[in-house]
């Protein structure tokens, strides 16, 4: 498996040596937290509602069995017995005592981890499908290229002091997973007429305004990756506002200028920038594909995995959902939920990642993926596996049958443990995959993404759910308000807001009733519920979700 | 415009160590528990108070003056988000809510 070629031992040996120093320098009083502060938050170290917070990356979401029981260790060892899989593709820890935070760092070093943020307004880590490497709708593995650019990114002299944070995002799928149209940049790999390339898309993100990225360049050879990523960038260093923080995101850049005239500085600022790139990039292109080879698959027969479907219903009902279509049919992407109802999204407990991890070397290839959906994926898996592990799971109790239905649920930590929140999101989660547990309905409902974040920041993604949540504060009272239509994949959209929020005990029944609604208002089963909101708009639904109002304006 | 008339605070912050939520007692130390915070109702007093805890970095990280009112038990939280830092978060039984048993 492929490791970050500068986050070698050595250099993280020294890096946690220097911050175990600057730690010890705080309690002693030689730093103030005003000098400790960004020091900390370079090594992941927030300080939260309740207690230090600690950060751990995983490099696009993808790790293997020995770092998935480190993590575990971590949990068990300095934390309370678990972690947290968050929408960035990481894991924290929200337990962490200033002392122990050193030889937590030296811990993870062992295995290759490292809690170091990229952070100032640079670009920042490359994401990339969670699915890469075994989807079947894959035209190649997009991490190489995603780890191209981080190398050409890492202390790029020109892009140190952009207006503001940079992302990019990669896929090399036609449906899109790593949500590449909410990034200042979004890359899809394609192919045309047998030779590689990228579909670039620009100016979209989350947070504050809410923008869906746009199309820049619909084919870009893979060879002018590198040119034309420094192109934008550099348009965008020259025409960003600097004058407030709020706008100074290239997706405002490209809203206020428009996509054309973006478009044409690019291609002019690409075409001076190109001769400059003279095929070193292609060089290292061709050893990262190397160092990110698929493991060798197993050949074999797969009667075993239909056997046990036809016999055990509760195995079909997770294969139904919890498996996705692998580049070699004998092969399966399992996707192990961590959102059995009632549970916080995305925590795991240490006895489940070292479950997890076991099977990962067991059943496969010792590989394991986060998705930014806040499950854990197993991302080659031989079919006549698929009982075994199916079992194994049941005993560690991670056999929840629900990917992509309405109980799993992405919700950000919100006011439980953020200190920026302006109410909770764990408990509306929780709340609502328990009522429509108790219900029966979610296998009928069908694909249903809820998103809720506790804050405008959005790192709940609530902007591109079908049903989006955002937890606000009205004059000192939690209060939640509701976005429909949203969608983060390939055909993206920014979600509507209904109407004037619900308080904490009302926002289950306001769900509950769009639910029934979209039950009464579909097709067939077949129309999912964003279809629905699609084909009908805004206003059957704001009719359920607030029938007094409604009656009163008839 | 009137001028805010001046409501009821407690000292408050993160410890050093620990990150937990502490609070200013009436004897100038640190205690872990809301209900034995000093209620502070004077203005100028909550000033001084908030000085002397910014000074005690090797302590208290980010201290700042939060409204509460008098209470039976001692000073309520006027809003959630302090009522959660005194409590703990609501979906495991850790922080606060777990360390009241073991005094
Ligand atoms: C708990 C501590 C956290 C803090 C203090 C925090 C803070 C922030 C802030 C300030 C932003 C807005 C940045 C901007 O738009 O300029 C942001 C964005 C974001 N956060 Fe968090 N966050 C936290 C946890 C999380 C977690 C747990 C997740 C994953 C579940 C997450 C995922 C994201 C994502 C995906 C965005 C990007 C939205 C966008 O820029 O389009 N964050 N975060
Ligand atoms: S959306 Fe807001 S509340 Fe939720 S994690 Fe992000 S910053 Fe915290």
């Amino acid at each position: 498996m492929y490791k970050y070629s500068d986050f070698d031992t050595a250099f993280l040996a020294e890096r946690n040596a220097q911050f175990r120093a600057q730690v010890e320098r705080r309690i002693s009083g030689a730093l103030t937290e005003d000098e400790f502060k960004p020091l900390r938050l370079m090594n992941g170290l927030y300080l939260q509602l309740h207690a230090y917070m600690l950060r751990v990356a995983i490099p696009y979401g993808t790790l293997n069995s020995a770092q998935m029981r480190m993590l575990a260790h971590l949990a068990q060892r300095w934390d309370k017995g678990y972690g947290h899989f968050t929408t960035r593709q990481n894991i924290q820890y929200n337990w962490p005592k200033l002392r122990d935070v050193p030889d937590m760092l030296d811990a993870l070093a062992q295995v290759g981890l490292h809690a170091i943020q990229t952070s100032g307004n640079t670009i920042r880590n490359v994401t990339a499908d969670h699915f890469a490497g075994a989807a079947a709708d894959e035209v190649a593995d997009p991490r190489p290229y995603a780890e191209l650019i981080r190398q050409w990114s890492t202390d790029h002299p020109e892009f140190q002091f952009l207006g503001r944070k940079f992302k990019i995002a990669v896929t090399g799928a036609t449906a899109d997973r790593a949500v590449i149209r909410a990034h200042d940049i979004g890359l899809r790999l394609r192919e045309r007429d047998g030779a590689r390339g990228f579909e670039v898309l620009v100016g979209g993100g989350l947070g504050r305004t809410p923008m869906i990225g746009q199309v820049i360049r619909d084919f870009l050879p893979e060879a002018d990756l590198l040119a034309y990523l420094e192109a934008i960038v550099a348009v965008y260093n020259l025409l960003g506002r600097r004058d407030n923080k709020y706008k100074a995101r290239i997706k405002i850049t490209v809203h206020e200028n428009g996509i054309d005239r973006i478009r044409s500085l690019t291609e002019a600022e690409f075409a001076r920038r190109r001769p400059t790139f003279k095929g070193a990039d292609q060089r290292l292109l061709a050893d990262l594909y190397t160092a990110f080879a698929p493991p060798a698959l197993r050949q074999g027969d797969t009667t075993a995995f239909q056997r046990a479907r036809d016999a055990d219903p509760v195995f079909r009902a997770w294969s139904d959902t919890n498996l996705s279509a692998h580049r070699s049919s004998d092969h399966a992407i399992v996707s192990i939920s961590l959102k059995k109802p009632g549970a916080t999204p995305g925590d795991a407990t240490a006895a489940q990642m070292r479950a997890l991890a076991d099977l990962a070397e067991t059943f496969g290839y010792d590989e394991l993926r986060i998705s930014h959906e806040q499950n854990v994926i197993l991302p080659h898996v031989h079919r006549a596996d698929l009982p075994a592990l199916h079992a194994a799971l049941r005993d560690a109790d991670l056999a929840t049958a629900n990917i992509g239905l309405i109980s799993d649920i992405i919700a950000c930590p919100g006011m439980d443990y953020c200190a920026l929140a302006t109410a909770r999101s764990i408990p509306v989660a929780q709340q609502i995959a328990t009522r429509f547990e108790t219900l029966k309905l979610e296998h009928d409902i069908g694909p249903l993404k809820i998103k809720i974040s506790g804050c405008i920041n959005a790192c709940g993604h609530h902007h591109v759910g079908h049903i989006g949540i955002l937890g606000l504060d009205r004059a000192g009272v939690e209060n939640y308000q509701i976005t429909l239509g949203g969608d983060h994949t390939e055909t993206a959209a920014i979600g509507e807001r209904a109407g004037p929020g619900f308080a904490a005990d009302e926002i289950v029944p306001a769900i509950e009733r769009l639910v029934h609604a979209y039950l009464d208002l579909r097709t067939s089963p077949e129309e999912t519920f964003l279809h629905t909101c699609r084909r009908l708009g805004l206003a059957p639904f704001k009719a359920a979700l607030y029938p007094a109002q409604t009656m009163a304006a008839e | 415009m009137m001028p805010k008339a001046f409501t009821p605070k407690v000292v408050t912050a993160n410890d050093l160590l620990l990150g937990d939520v502490i609070y200013m007692a009436a004897d100038g130390t640190w205690v872990r528990s809301l209900a034995q915070a000093e209620i502070i109702s004077d203005e100028a007093e909550a000033q001084i108070r908030l000085l002397d805890a910014a000074r005690q970095q090797d302590r208290a990280v980010g201290a700042y003056l939060a409204d509460v009112t008098a209470g039976t038990r001692g000073p309520a939280p006027v809003h959630f988000r302090e009522a959660f830092r005194a409590t703990g978060p609501s979906n495991h039984a850790h922080g606060k809510q777990a360390e009241t048993h073991d005094v």
